[in-house]
C-alpha cells in the first residue's frame, strides 16, 4: 500500500476530515476548536472547510460538552467531542462515568451511543498536576467505554476512522508529545480494529508492553539494547477497551519475561491489570517476576528537575528489562 | 383558556394511571419485591400527565428519579414500566435499569436519571441532533429545585440559549431536595427567574392545577417547536410521600402535607372538569375504574414475568458495531 509521510497531528486531522466527508451527521464540537483549530492543531482548517454547523466551539463546560454530545449521539447523530485536556475529564466525569458509559446498558439495550471523546493528556512538557496526568485507567475500569491510545501517526489515523464509526461511546487519548512525531500513513481508506495489538519490533527475549509514548520510548530502549545482542519485543495494545489479551499473552508466553511500561501512576494503572492478567494466563511460562514501570505516586510536579524523576523515562525501562533478565 | 374535552380527559386518564401506578409500587415496596429504593410522584401528577399530552409521541424526555410519572406520561406502557421496577424481563429496560432508569428510546423517553441533574445536558444534546436533522420535534428536560443548584443544569442552560435548541427546562419544585428544604439550598426560592441570567424566557405557575400547567408547557412547548428556541418554567408543587420510601420525614410538618393535600390535582381537576366541561361524577368514575384496571393488569403481569436469565449479565454492554 501506498503510504505518505506525515506528522500525527496531521493523520488525524485527515481522519477526521475523511469521516466528515462520508457521514453527514459525524460533527466536532469543544473548547476553541474553530480558530485555534484546537490547541495541539488535530482541528486546523476543519471549520473553515465544513462550516460551523459541522465544527464549533462550545463554551468552557465540560459537562455540556460531554453531555449533549450524549443527547445527540442517542438521537441519532455522531459527534467528536473535544475535551482540550483529559484532564478537564474530572469535570464531565458524571456524564462520562454515569451517563454516557452506563446508558445502552441501563435501557436494556435499546440505546446506541456512537460519541467519540477526543482528548489528549501526558508530561514531559512542565504543565504540571492539572495539565499533565494520564488518566486512561479511569476509563479502562467503567464498563462500557472503549479507551484508544494510538503511539503512532498511521495508528492515529486508522483507529480514529473506527472510533468515529463505532456505535459505543469512544474515549480517544492522544499524547500531546506525540503530535508533531512524523510516521508513514498509508493512503486512501485506512481503518484499524479495535482489540488488535501490534507488535511494534519482535524480539524474543522480553515483552514490553507499552501504550501511547511510552511505546516510543520502549522502541528506544528496545533498540539500544539490541546492540548488546538482547531481543526486547515491544507491543503496543492500541485499544485497552477492547483488549487483545491473545497478542499480549502469546508474546508473554513466548518471551517468558514481561515489563508493562505506562506514564500514568503506578498505582491502580493499567499496569496492574496488564500484569495480574499475565500472571492469570501465561504464570507457568514466566521466567522472572513481571514488572512494571510507571510514574511515582505523588501529582505531576511542575519543575523539570521533578518531572523528570517523577515520570518513567527511558533508564527506567531499560533498568526494569535488565531487571527480568537477571532471573 | 377553552380546552377541548377529549385532551383535558385524557389528561385526567394518566393522572389516575400514574397516581394508581405509584400506590401499586407502594404497595410492592412494602412486601419487598422492590430493590433499591422508589421516589414517588403521587401529589405532582398535573405536570407530567398535562406535559406528556401535549408532547408528540417523537419529542423527547430526560427524566429524573422521581420519573415514573414523566415515563408513563409519555407513553411508556404501564405494563412495562411495573415490570422494570420489579427488575424483570419483561420490564422497558430488561430489569437492567429499575426504577430510577425507566426508559423507552421508541418513545422517546431518554431516562429516568439515578444522578441529580445528570440528564439535562442530554436533553440539551437531543435538541441540539433535532436542529441538526432538521425535524420539528422538542426536547424536555425535568429536574426538580435540587438539580437547579447542579453545575450540569448551569451548563445546559447556557448551552441551550445560546444555541437557541428546541427545548424546554421544567422544573419541579416541590420545596425540598431530599430532606433538606430549599430553605436551606436557595436563596432564591423562583427558579424559574434564573432563565434571565441566561437570556431565555422563564415562567411559573401552580404545579397543581392542570389548565395552568396547559397554558404555560404548551407556550414554551410551541415555542420551542416553532423554533423560537428554549425556556425555563417552574411548577410549584408538593411530594406527597418523603423523598424515597424510608423516608423519616422529620424534616417537615404534619400540617404542611395536610394543606398541601387539599390541593390535591385530582380532585381540583374533577371540580373543574363537572363544571365547566359538564362531565358526571359517573363519567369520571368509570375512566378512574378504568385504570385501577389497567393498573392491576400491570401488576399482575409484572408479578408473573421471570426475572432476567443470570447468563445474559453481559448482554448489552457494548453495541456490537459493523467496523472490522
Amino acid at each position: 500500500m501506498a503510504a505518505k509521510t506525515m506528522e500525527y497531528v496531521q493523520a488525524v486531522n485527515e481522519a477526521l476530515r475523511e469521516e466528515l466527508d462520508r457521514d453527514e451527521r459525524v460533527f466536532i464540537m469543544g473548547e476553541d476548536v474553530t480558530h485555534l483549530g484546537s490547541p495541539y492543531k488535530t482541528c486546523e482548517g476543519l471549520c473553515a472547510d465544513y462550516g460551523k454547523q459541522r465544527v464549533f466551539n462550545t463554551p468552557i463546560s465540560e459537562i455540556a460538552i460531554t453531555g449533549v454530545g450524549l443527547g445527540a449521539a442517542v438521537t441519532g447523530m455522531r459527534p467528536v467531542c473535544e475535551l482540550m485536556y483529559v484532564d478537564f475529564a474530572a469535570c464531565a466525569m458524571d456524564q462520562i462515568a454515569n451517563q454516557i458509559a452506563k446508558i445502552k446498558y441501563m435501557f436494556g439495550g435499546k440505546a446506541v451511543v456512537p460519541l467519540v471523546i477526543k482528548t489528549q493528556q501526558g508530561g514531559y512538557v512542565r504543565q504540571a498536576a492539572q495539565h499533565s496526568q494520564s488518566l486512561e485507567a479511569w476509563f479502562m475500569h467503567t464498563p462500557g467505554l472503549k479507551v484508544v491510545m494510538p503511539s503512532c501517526a498511521a495508528d492515529a489515523k486508522g483507529l480514529m476512522k473506527t472510533a468515529i464509526r463505532d456505535d459505543n461511546p469512544v474515549i480517544f487519548i492522544d499524547h500531546k508529545e506525540l503530535y508533531n512525531l512524523p510516521g508513514e500513513v498509508p493512503e486512501g481508506e485506512y481503518l484499524i480494529p479495535f482489540g488488535k495489538a501490534d507488535i511494534k519490533k519482535a524480539g524474543t527475549d522480553v515483552t514490553v508492553i507499552a501504550t501511547s509514548l511510552m511505546v516510543v520510548k520502549a522502541l528506544s530502549v528496545a533498540e539500544k539494547l539490541s546492540k548488546e545482542g538482547l531481543s526486547v519485543e515491544v507491543v503496543d495494545p492500541r485499544t485497552l477497551v477492547p483488549l487483545d489479551r491473545e497478542t499480549l499473552t502469546e508474546s508473554v508466553q513466548k518471551t517468558g519475561r514481561a515489563v508493562v511500561v505506562h506514564e500514568a501512576n503506578r498505582t491502580c494503572g493499567i499496569g496492574a491489570e496488564l500484569a495480574a492478567m499475565l500472571a492469570e494466563d501465561a504464570f507457568g511460562y514466566l521466567e522472572a517476576p513481571i514488572q512494571r514501570v510507571a510514574a511515582q505516586q505523588c501529582p505531576v510536579p511542575y519543575s523539570k528537575t521533578l518531572e523528570d524523576a517523577m515520570l518513567p523515562g527511558e533508564e527506567d525501562i531499560e533498568a526494569a528489562v535488565r531487571k527480568v533478565m537477571e532471573y | 383558556m377553552k380546552r377541548k374535552k377529549t385532551d383535558l380527559l385524557r389528561i385526567y386518564e394518566m393522572m389516575h394511571r400514574i397516581r394508581k401506578f405509584e400506590f401499586q409500587a407502594l404497595d410492592f415496596n412494602a412486601q419487598g419485591l422492590v430493590g433499591g429504593s422508589i421516589h414517588l410522584y403521587i401529589g405532582e401528577e398535573a405536570i407530567a400527565s398535562t406535559v406528556g399530552h401535549i408532547l408528540r409521541d417523537d419529542d423527547y424526555i430526560c427524566s429524573t428519579h422521581r420519573g415514573h410519572g414523566h415515563v408513563l406520561g409519555k407513553g411508556v406502557a404501564s405494563d412495562a414500566a411495573m415490570a422494570e421496577i420489579l427488575g424483570k424481563e419483561t420490564g422497558s429496560c430488561r430489569g437492567r435499569g429499575g426504577s430510577m432508569h425507566i426508559a423507552d428510546r421508541d418513545k422517546g423517553v431518554l431516562g429516568a436519571n439515578g444522578i441529580v441533574g445528570g440528564g439535562i445536558p442530554c436533553a440539551a444534546g437531543a435538541a441540539l441532533s433535532i436542529r441538526m436533522r432538521g425535524t420539528d420535534q422538542v426536547s424536555i428536560a425535568y429536574f426538580g429545585d435540587g438539580a437547579a443548584n447542579e453545575g450540569a443544569f448551569h451548563e445546559a442552560m447556557n448551552v441551550a440559549a445560546l444555541w437557541n435548541l428546541p427545548m424546554v427546562f421544567i422544573c419541579e419544585n416541590n420545596l425540598y431536595g431530599m430532606t433538606v428544604s430549599i430553605n436551606e439550598s436557595s436563596k432564591e426560592h423562583d427558579i424559574y427567574k434564573r432563565a434571565a441570567g441566561y437570556g431565555m424566557p422563564g415562567e411559573k405557575a401552580d404545579g397543581n392545577d392542570v389548565l395552568a400547567v396547559y397554558d404555560l408547557a404548551e407556550k414554551a412547548i410551541d415555542r420551542a417547536r416553532s423554533g423560537g428556541g428554549p425556556s425555563l418554567i417552574e411548577f410549584k408543587t408538593y411530594r406527597w410521600r418523603g423523598h424515597w420510601e424510608g423516608d423519616p420525614l422529620n424534616y417537615r410538618t404534619e400540617k404542611e402535607l395536610t394543606d398541601w393535600k387539599k390541593k390535591d390535582p385530582i380532585p381540583r381537576f374533577e371540580k373543574v372538569l363537572m363544571k365547566d366541561y359538564k362531565l358526571t361524577r359517573t363519567e369520571l368514575d368509570t375512566i378512574e375504574q378504568k385504570m385501577t384496571e389497567e393498573i392491576e393488569a400491570a401488576a399482575k403481569f409484572a408479578l408473573e414475568s421471570p426475572y432476567p436469565d443470570p447468563s445474559t449479565v453481559m448482554d448489552d454492554v457494548f453495541t456490537e458495531t459493523g467496523v472490522k
